[in-house]
């Protein structure tokens, strides 16, 4: 018999930068370090790519905890990309927290290149932080279906 | 203000007489008793243009486009207007050398409902640019009161009363627009929220994302550069406090990176587009307390 409890599996999103968390992931990858499956890896070129707005669309599209990996602070391959992504996604965050969106779905870490191991335990950490919250509110709804 | 309306209009009039000015940019009687309309006069019609405490609209945004004519425009600029026009000579969106800004003093200006919420919390009767100031005592009182007193209510709030308030707060929109189209600091030629190819012009969106998300996209676009000047609140035909999304970020770019007030300064560049090599982690929003 089929159980009518459906497990959660959440999706994750995890924008991670083309120089340093990127090449950290695949690191993870070749050093055999395992993170779970949920997480979805998008790779831009600088975290300072990532648009706030591509942090909603994520949530809008049913995300349940978003992510953002680059450079540390004062490593970033374009010098200071990562420090306006910084303070665009503190306001972001704060923003969400204030319409009632769980402020501990989104995140922010630097993992350089050399860190597969930290790739892994960030990623482990944050998807066992989703899964303890479960699914997400349906920021989709937020205007439409009152 | 009787008597600084009267010396604005008799002002204007000479401007206009003399040929210093082309065209003055100003208001006129609309459609119901408590509503003036951005109008521009020039000799012919500059018998019907006034001053008085139902001027709220803010003529700053009106300037981009009127700058680009020819010659030069008188523009009446209220002290909170002027951080407005400020930020846009700060982005290049106005001519200077076409305007002639003439400052008028305000005493807090009024609509359907008595006292505009903006004036309400006016944040000071300094002009952040002039060429010309007509006040008197009357207009420099600036009424003491807490911008974010409201927001911190909001906060002070579970995330899922936080939810639930703006979930009905923006439901209600009917995306009209008009925030949005008021927003002096909304001058983008291409706008995210317009579809090009819907044939119908300034309505509707590319997809349902700007369309479900539009309040906090907007409140972002602005954000660094929204000098407060509560227009989009006033303007809402449904009565959406959109202005709690613009001091919430202002709030918070206040105490994270310093007090800023967009307009004040056309040199300074804004907190979105600036940085320290100690700013806060964006942790600091998970590790503040509930
Ligand atoms: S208060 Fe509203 S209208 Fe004024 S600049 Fe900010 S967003 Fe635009
Ligand atoms: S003015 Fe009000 S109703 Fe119109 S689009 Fe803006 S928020 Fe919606
Ligand atoms: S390149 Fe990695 S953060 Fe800019």
């Amino acid at each position: 018999m089929q159980s009518t409890v459906k497990e959660f599996k959440p999706l994750i999103v995890a924008f991670c930068c083309n120089w340093c968390s990127y090449a950290g992931a695949d690191l993870a990858g070749s050093s055999r370090l395992s993170y779970p499956a949920d997480v979805k890896i998008i790779r831009v070129p600088c975290s300072c790519r990532v648009n706030p707005l591509f942090i909603l669309r994520a949530f809008q599209r049913g995300a349940d905890g978003v992510i953002l990996c680059g450079c540390h602070p004062g490593d970033c391959h374009y010098t200071s990309g990562n420090y306006y992504a910084r303070r665009r996604m503190t306001l972001l965050f704060s923003m969400l927290d204030y319409l009632g969106v769980d402020r501990r779905r989104v995140r922010v870490e630097w993992v350089s290149a050399a860190e597969g191991a930290r790739f892994a335990s960030v990623m482990n950490d944050f998807a066992a932080t989703i899964h303890e919250l479960g699914e997400n509110v349906k920021l989709e709804d937020l205007r439409c279906k009152q | 203000m009787q008597a600084v309306a009267e010396k604005v209009i008799a002002r204007a009039k000479e401007l206009l007489a003399s040929g210093e000015v082309q065209r003055v940019l100003g208001w006129e009687k609309g459609e119901f008793d408590y509503e003036r309309t951005p109008a521009l006069f020039e000799q012919g019609n500059i018998d019907k243009l006034v001053y008085d405490k139902f001027c709220a609209a803010n003529l700053s945004k009106k300037l981009v486009e009127v700058s680009k004519l020819e010659g030069k425009t008188l523009a009446l600029i209220k002290p909170c207007d002027s951080l407005s026009l400020n930020q846009l000579l700060c982005e290049h969106r106005v001519k200077r050398e076409n305007i002639y800004v003439l400052g008028v003093g305000c005493k807090g200006m009024e609509g359907k409902d008595g006292l505009c919420m903006k004036c309400e919390f006016c944040k000071g009767k300094n002009f952040a640019i002039s060429d010309e100031v007509i006040d008197d005592e009357s207009c420099r009182e600036v009424p003491q009161s807490d911008r974010f007193a409201a927001v911190r209510e909001l906060e002070e709030k579970t995330p899922e009363e936080r939810y639930a308030f703006w979930r009905s707060e923006l439901s209600k929109c009917i995306r009209c627009n008009a925030c949005r189209n008021v927003c002096p600091a909304c001058t983008c030629i291409k706008c995210v929220f317009d579809n090009p190819d819907s044939g119908v012009a300034a309505k509707a969106n590319v997809d349902t994302f700007e369309e479900n998300q539009f309040h906090i996209i907007r409140a972002f676009h602005v954000a660094g550069r929204c000098t407060d000047c509560g227009e989009c609140s006033r303007v809402c035909p449904q009565g959406i406090p959109l202005h709690l999304l613009n001091r919430k970020f202002i709030k918070d770019m206040d105490t994270l990176y310093g007090d800023y007030q967009a307009g004040e300064d056309a040199e300074a560049r804004h907190p979105l587009i600036n940085f320290t090599k100690a700013d806060a982690e964006p942790s600091v929003v998970l590790n503040r307390g509930e």
